[in-house]
Parts: C-alpha cells; sequence; structure tokens
C-alpha cells in the first residue's frame, strides 16, 4: 500500500436536494386513510401478544381500536399512559421483533403484521391536547435526583413528578435527551423532536433540567445522596469499546457514535465530510446506522465487517435489509488485524483475516487475510459502561461491568436507584426497555418514599 | 351450461336480475347503459301523476361499519321527479330498441279508482312488460297518502290491486312494504285482489346517524332530517325471512315473488330463489359498484348452478322452503360442537373472548413455550352457539361438527318441560 496514498475525505459529495433525499423521514407518518386502513386491520385479540412484547405494556389492541373509531385522544393517552416516550419508541423501536414480532397477523399465511409503530406514531403526531394530559400530585415535599436525562431519566422523572415529587434531572451535555438527541440516525428521528419530547415530558411541572452536569466532575454521588432523598443513575455506556488497533496521532479510525451525533446535530449536513470508502466494523443496529448514514452522504463504498455470520448479528434482519437496500456490502466471518497508514498518518487501508469457528464453537482465525482500502474505519462494536464516574464517591456494585440492580432497579447503595443500558440486566439494549426501567424504578422510588414519609 | 333465462309470470328476460324501481331506472340514459352491461329487465323509476314531484338536494346516507364497508343507504328521494310524458315516451322507445330485456312500469296514484285507470291507460300504451304498485314507499309519499299508507292497510292493498287487474291487461306486481308486523297480511290481501305477484321488500325506516356536531342526522337538508328508506345489504335478512314466510304459508305459497333486499353477489340473489322468488331486483349494489356488477351476478350463479347441476332457475327455485319450520319442531337431541383447527389457527384468542365473556366458557386458552397460545374447545361446556365460529376472522377454521347423542328426534312439543305438550 502506496505510503502516500491520499485520502478522499470530502464535503459536498451531493446536491441539496440528494441531502434532503437521502435524510427525510424514513419511515413517514401515515396519512388519516392510511391510518383508518391499518386500524381496521387488527383483529383486537383477547389477552393480546403484541402488549407482552412491548417492554412497556402499552394496551396496543386498545389503542388500535381507538384510533379506528376516531379517538385519537384517547390512543394517544393510552400509549402515553404506559410510556411517556411513545413518540419516539414509535420511531426508533425494531416493532419487527417486538410487538409487530409477534402480531397473530404475522403467522401464516398472512406474515403482514398490523403497522403498529406507525400507528403509534399516528396517535401521537396527531395528539394536540390543551393541557399536559397527565396531572401531578400536590408536592410531596421529596427530592430526587436523576443523573443522565436519556430515556430511561426522562421516564422515571415525569413518572416521579406525576407523584408529586421533586426531580432534579442532570445531563453531561448541553442538550438533554440522551442517544435521543445525539444517537439515533437521522433519518429515524426528525423535525428536533428529541427535544420536542423532553420539552412535552417536562410539561408535568416539578422536573428541574441542569445540563452540563457531569457526574464524577461537577456533580457527585456522594453529595446527590445526601442532598437528595433518591437517586435514579440512567448514565448509559459512554465508552467505545476498543479494536486493540488504536493508535495516537491516527486519523481515520472512529467510534460510530460520534460521527453518528456530529450527524444529528449537524446543521448542514453537505459541510459534513465523508469517506470515499468507509468500512464499518460491527454488526448491531448501531453498524447499520453508520453504514448507512455514510452511503447516504455520498460515501461511495461502504462495507460492513463481521467476524461472525449473518445469525448471529445483533442488528435485526430489517435493519439488515435496509442496509443492504442502501447498497451497504456485507462481509462476514472476518475481523481486522491491521491498518496501514500513509506518511500523514492517514488511516488508508485496514486488513482483515478470515474467521470460523473450531469444533467447540470458537471464533479461530482461518489464516487467510484480505485488504479493504479505506478513508475512514467506524467501530460499531458495542459500548462500555464508564466507572469513571463514580471517583471520589462510594461506587455501586457492578455485574459483567454494569451496574447491578435488583427485580426493583435498586442499586447496592442504599437510596440508588439505576436503569437503562447502564444496568446489567436481561432485555436488549433498547430505548424502549430504557423507559420500562425508568418507569419500574419510579414505582420502586414512590414505594421507598412514602415508607419514609409513613414511616 | 346453465340457462339463466328467466320467465316470471310470463315475463321473459336473458336473466334472473332487474333493477329495482330506484334511481338507477330514472331515466332511459341510465337504463340502457343497464341494458348495454348485460341487465335482464328494469322496473322503471315510479311514475306519478302531474305536476311531478320535486325532490331535495341531499338524498342518500349510509351506515357503515368501522372499517368503512357499507352496510346499508338510505334515501329521501321521492319518486320520479319529471313530467309524466317524458317518461312514458322514454319507456316506449326503450321497450322498442330492447325488446327482449324486461321493462316493468312502477306506479304510484292517489287512492281513486279513476285516477288508476288514467295512469294505467296511458302506461298499457308504452308496450311495457308489466306494471309494479308501488305500496312500499316509506318516504315522503305516505304523507300524501300514497305509498307505505297504503301497503299498511290491507284492505286498500286488495282494492288497490283489484282496480288495476280491472283496467289493465298486463301483469301486475304489487311492492309490498316492511314495515308492518306481519308481511303475510299484505301478500294475503294482494293475492285476494289478483295480484300476479308480489315483489319485496321495499325499503325500511330509517335514521342511518347522527352527525354529532349538527345534532343533524342524514341525509342532512339545511340542518333537518326525516327518516329514510333502508336499502343494501344489512336488510337481506329481513327480506329473506318475508319472503320464507310468504313462501311457506299454505294460502300464499303460490304467489309468484320477486325478490329484493340486499342483493350484492350471485349467492345472495341464489338464496332469495331458493326460498321461492323467481327473480330477484338489484338496486344498492348497482348503486355502490355501477352496472358492470351485472357481470358477476351471472357469472357467479351460473358456475354455481353448473357445479350443482341445476340447468335453470326453477331447479332450485323454492328448494329452502320445506326446510323452514316454526322453532317448536326443531330437534332438541340435535348436537354439534365446535372444532378448532390448530393448523389454521393464528391464536387471536377472539373465540375464547367471545365464549369466556358472552357465552359457555367451553373454549380453553392454554400458554405454551415462547409465547404460543393453544386454544381448545371444551366438548362438555360448548352448547353449539356458532358465536366463536362468528368471531373467528380466518376462514374454515373453526367448524361445528355433529356429534351423536344417541338420542332420537325430539322436539318441544314432544318435551317433558313443555306444560302444553299434549
Amino acid at each position: 500500500m502506496a505510503s502516500d496514498r491520499k485520502v478522499d475525505i470530502q464535503t459536498h459529495r451531493l446536491s441539496d436536494d440528494q441531502y434532503q433525499q437521502n435524510f427525510s423521514d424514513v419511515k413517514p407518518a401515515l396519512t388519516a386513510y392510511q391510518a383508518h386502513i391499518e386500524s381496521n386491520r387488527c383483529l383486537y385479540c383477547e389477552d393480546a401478544p403484541c402488549i407482552s412484547a412491548c417492554p412497556t405494556r402499552i394496551d396496543i389492541p386498545s389503542f388500535i381500536q381507538k384510533i379506528a373509531n376516531n379517538n385519537t385522544a384517547g390512543a394517544a393517552k393510552t400509549i402515553l399512559d404506559a410510556n411517556i416516550l411513545g413518540g419516539s419508541c414509535a420511531r426508533v423501536c425494531p416493532t419487527e421483533i417486538l410487538c409487530e414480532g409477534v402480531c397473530v397477523r404475522n403467522k401464516d399465511p398472512e406474515y403482514a403484521p398490523i403497522n403498529i409503530g406507525r400507528l403509534q406514531r399516528y396517535a401521537l403526531d396527531n395528539f394536540n391536547p390543551s393541557e399536559h394530559p397527565f396531572q401531578r400530585l400536590p408536592n410531596s415535599g421529596k427530592k430526587v435526583a436523576i443523573v443522565g436525562a436519556g430515556p430511561a431519566g426522562m421516564a422515571c422523572a415525569h413518572h416521579l413528578a406525576r407523584q408529586g415529587h421533586h426531580v432534579t434531572l442532570f445531563d453531561k451535555n448541553s442538550k438533554a435527551g440522551g442517544l435521543n438527541e445525539y444517537g439515533i440516525a437521522h433519518y429515524k428521528m426528525q423535525d428536533d423532536f428529541a427535544q420536542k419530547e423532553l420539552e412535552f415530558i417536562l410539561e408535568i411541572g416539578g422536573i428541574e433540567l441542569k445540563t452540563q452536569a457531569e457526574l464524577g466532575h461537577s456533580v457527585h454521588l456522594d453529595t446527590l445522596r445526601q442532598e437528595f432523598d433518591a437517586v435514579f443513575l440512567s448514565l448509559g455506556l459512554t465508552k467505545c469499546k476498543r479494536l486493540g488497533l488504536e493508535q495516537d496521532n491516527l486519523s481515520g479510525l472512529e467510534n460510530s457514535l460520534d460521527f453518528i451525533t456530529d450527524i444529528r446535530q449537524a446543521e448542514d449536513l453537505s459541510n459534513l465530510p465523508v469517506g470515499n470508502k468507509v468500512v464499518v466494523i460491527g454488526a448491531g443496529n448501531t453498524a447499520i446506522d453508520i453504514a448507512c448514514q455514510t452511503k447516504r452522504l455520498g460515501a461511495e463504498q461502504v462495507t460492513l465487517v463481521y467476524r461472525r455470520g449473518v445469525d448471529n448479528m445483533s442488528a435485526t434482519h430489517k435493519e439488515m435489509e435496509f442496509a443492504r437496500q442502501n447498497g451497504v456490502a456485507i462481509i462476514t466471518w472476518a475481523r481486522p488485524v491491521s491498518i496501514f497508514t500513509n506518511n500523514k498518518h492517514q488511516l488508508i487501508a485496514i486488513q482483515f483475516e478470515r474467521t470460523q469457528l473450531d469444533d467447540a464453537g470458537k471464533l479461530q482465525s482461518k489464516q487467510e487475510h484480505f485488504e479493504l482500502a479505506a478513508d475512514s474505519v467506524f467501530k460499531a462494536i458495542g459500548q462500555e459502561f464508564d466507572g469513571q464516574c463514580f471517583s471520589g464517591s462510594e461506587a455501586p456494585e457492578l455485574l459483567h461491568h454494569r451496574i447491578k440492580v435488583d427485580s426493583d432497579y435498586k442499586t447496592s447503595l442504599s437510596n440508588v436507584w439505576a436503569g437503562g443500558d447502564c444496568i446489567y440486566h436481561d432485555g436488549e439494549d433498547l430505548t424502549v426497555q430504557s423507559v420500562e426501567h425508568g418507569k419500574q424504578a419510579a414505582y420502586s422510588i414512590h414505594q421507598y418514599l412514602e415508607q419514609q414519609s409513613h414511616g | 351450461m346453465a340457462d339463466l333465462t328467466n320467465n316470471f309470470i310470463g315475463i321473459k328476460s336473458p336473466n334472473p336480475f332487474w333493477l329495482a324501481s330506484a334511481p338507477p331506472t330514472d331515466k332511459a340514459y341510465n337504463v340502457y347503459r343497464a341494458f348495454d352491461a348485460g341487465w335482464g329487465g328494469v322496473v322503471w323509476k315510479t311514475l306519478g301523476e302531474d305536476p311531478h314531484v320535486v325532490n331535495v338536494s341531499s338524498r342518500y346516507s349510509a351506515h357503515k361499519l368501522q372499517s368503512g364497508s357499507i352496510l346499508g343507504i338510505n334515501n329521501i328521494e321521492l319518486v320520479s321527479d319529471r313530467p309524466l310524458q317524458i317518461n312514458l315516451d322514454e319507456i316506449k322507445q326503450t321497450k322498442k330498441d330492447w325488446p327482449d330485456r324486461a321493462v316493468i312500469v312502477s306506479l304510484m296514484v292517489p287512492c281513486e279508482e279513476q285516477n288508476w285507470q288514467q295512469m294505467l291507460q296511458r302506461v298499457a300504451e308504452t308496450n311495457c312488460d308489466g306494471i309494479e304498485l308501488n305500496f312500499g314507499c316509506p318516504h315522503g309519499m305516505p304523507e300524501r297518502g300514497m305509498g307505505a299508507a297504503v301497503g299498511q292497510v290491507p284492505e286498500y292493498v286488495e282494492m288497490v290491486t283489484a282496480w288495476c287487474k280491472k283496467h289493465t291487461r298486463l301483469p301486475v306486481i304489487v311492492k309490498l312494504t316492511p314495515n308492518i308486523t306481519n308481511i303475510l297480511l299484505s301478500a294475503t290481501a294482494a293475492l285476494k285482489g289478483g295480484a300476479d305477484a308480489v315483489s319485496l321488500i321495499n325499503t325500511i325506516n330509517s335514521i342511518t346517524q347522527i352527525d354529532l356536531d349538527t345534532m343533524a342526522g342524514a341525509p342532512s337538508v339545511g340542518g333537518k332530517y326525516t327518516s329514510g328508506g333502508y336499502c343494501g345489504s344489512a336488510v337481506k335478512p329481513i327480506a329473506l325471512n318475508m319472503v320464507g314466510q310468504i313462501a311457506r304459508n299454505s294460502e300464499t305459497s303460490s304467489l309468484p315473488m320477486s325478490g329484493i333486499g340486499g342483493v350484492t353477489t350471485w349467492k345472495d340473489a341464489a338464496e332469495f330463489i331458493a326460498l321461492g322468488a323467481g327473480n330477484v331486483q338489484v338496486c344498492t349494489a348497482a348503486m355502490l359498484y355501477g352496472f358492470k356488477i351485472i357481470n358477476e351476478l351471472c357469472d357467479g350463479l351460473s358456475n354455481w348452478m353448473d357445479s350443482k347441476g341445476y340447468r335453470n332457475t326453477e331447479a332450485f327455485r323454492g328448494l329452502a322452503v320445506p326446510n323452514l319450520t316454526d322453532w317448536q319442531y326443531l330437534d332438541l337431541n340435535y348436537k354439534i360442537v365446535a372444532s378448532i383447527d390448530q393448523n389454521t389457527c393464528i391464536e387471536c384468542g377472539r373465540c375464547y373472548s367471545a365464549c369466556e365473556d358472552t357465552a359457555h366458557q367451553a373454549i380453553a386458552m392454554k400458554m405454551g413455550d415462547k409465547g404460543k397460545r393453544t386454544l381448545e374447545v371444551i366438548e362438555s361446556e360448548c352448547v353449539g352457539c356458532n358465536l366463536c365460529q362468528i368471531t373467528c376472522p380466518v376462514p374454515n377454521c373453526i367448524t361445528m361438527e355433529k356429534r351423536e347423542t344417541g338420542k332420537s328426534y325430539m322436539n318441544w312439543t314432544q318435551h317433558p318441560n313443555n306444560p302444553f305438550k299434549g
């Protein structure tokens, strides 16, 4: 590989129209007519499987029935009562593995589930209440600190505020919203929706938002535990896993989430530099998001490389299909072993070795190698919990490198609860899952605060 | 191939499908289009005396399912609002241009013999095939002593029918209103008056809906509304029942019937014929889908007749009549139970909801691995009500199976619990 090879990373690869088209809503809202047709397809099942498949247990048949009989406000309230972030979940949930995956109309011979996600979005998009749909109970005099204003934190805050508690919601970023604001593919959530949803949640009252307040820096757990009656940690996974090929001063090897954030926050997508040849390492939904978005920013060749096979990928089949439709090439059974740079320390290519499973089912090298020329390589191999935030404070117990909680989302520390991606849990790391953690933790915190009052 | 040609009280048509007297048969233009499409006959929209009536704007409204499918529509249109002579001239020309099709003229005239006599003389000059007496129209005209106001009084039905038979040689069909308690009274009256046939049913008094913003019903005429005549699929069961009652009544069983009421598909038509109707009349289905449905009506009926070996409609006409009986003669020892085909069941649980909440708790919903649900019939609890089969969204997934009880036929008249048992 020639060490003087120039890296092709450029802005303005596309026309304004193309940017517009490539980053418009990938799953636009249903029209009233579409919602009418779709809602009437619902069979209104007994003990419907879609409800159990939803981590937040939204009464789906009930809200769909309400849409069908022109009671959109009732539909919206049914959704929000179970999931105050129903609007973002409608946009980002992998419904194909949740509610729609178990819809009885998804069975043989029809294989056409009700479009639950889009009906949910329809109900909420068309909900314009004159006042916040939930009422806050009289002030309880109790104070709760919530650290991390992502989906889990926001859900927890709303449920606690409903019960009359005072919530202070801390977030390290300049904008609240967590991954909804910074980590969702641009075309999945548009029009500043994360901020609009946040505003809606804050309407309940009793929630004080403090941004640019990072745990372990300007805020400390020990202090919070003293100053507040309870603390809920929804810290997310902020550390990118390492590939083992990282080098100082190297440019061209990027963290996917950083670039996803750049895309979300960009005022003008055409000013965002993108490589012509892009390699993505990983096979989760983040890998799909970065691969599709770089392609849509004008990269000519985007290749997703995964060390195992298609069946092992954590991205859903629908996401994989979306990647293929976007022209992303997918290579399985290969892992990166070394990178090539030019004389400016810019990455110009990456070498992979082919992999296979040995007899014991362990991944091993096949001793075959190949190289892919690349202007940028994105790591999408997962995020880790960063325990640094507890420095100087008593830290809660961890389990598998995440915060350990019991079934009530309580940590090992006396008045500290946790939820969202930062805890070790059975489910997947999904927005909707985090919302449920926040909700359940709020129930538990509320119970604790009640006992304190009456104890 | 089945022969669909029809001979109804001597009136011949290439198939048993006539368009009923209604907006689709209002004028020659529509009727020509209908005949072009293949309709066997028309009953021309009801003629009245001059000066012609005046209609309102906003005339129809619908009763829809939540899904948007139309169950039925109603209308508040009156009889023809065109000058009598224009209608008569068009009818004459139509019959001349379409000699093989049935052209019947519907009439509504004030209840005076001389009025009917004069009208019948003018109608006879059109060379039409017959007349139909509109004794059924439930809206507007009864306020003027016509339509259902006549049809609801058996004595009037008989009297006017008799006048018509006296003053015309044309076959006389009496159209009956369903807005009565016992259809046999008016059918018997028509028979006594000498009617060649009856046609039924006319539309049913109805209010289809209320606009909750304006608090006016539909069709709304400047915020006011009135009862309209209900028709379409929803009225078919009511019509079939009335046709069946006439067919199985010894006094009226020989009275030829033209079946009307919600005929939408060939199967609906076959059902009317199986209950004794000599032909059928269609209106709402044509209004909702256009005249082209005649293709599906004829083709479907013909193919079904071929599959059954019926060479013409007479071959199966009335075959369902002998099985229509009084409740007291039904076999109390006949037993059926529900059976769920596990291979086609999609596990929606609708049958369970229906049975558990509103019937006999005869279906169990068992939870298995990976969310698999199994719906099973508890035969000992099943009374064979059919509700689960009705609610099931999958065709033929739930079937009702006969179970031998080992007991012989026993009806209510023979049952020990009957206090009036002989």
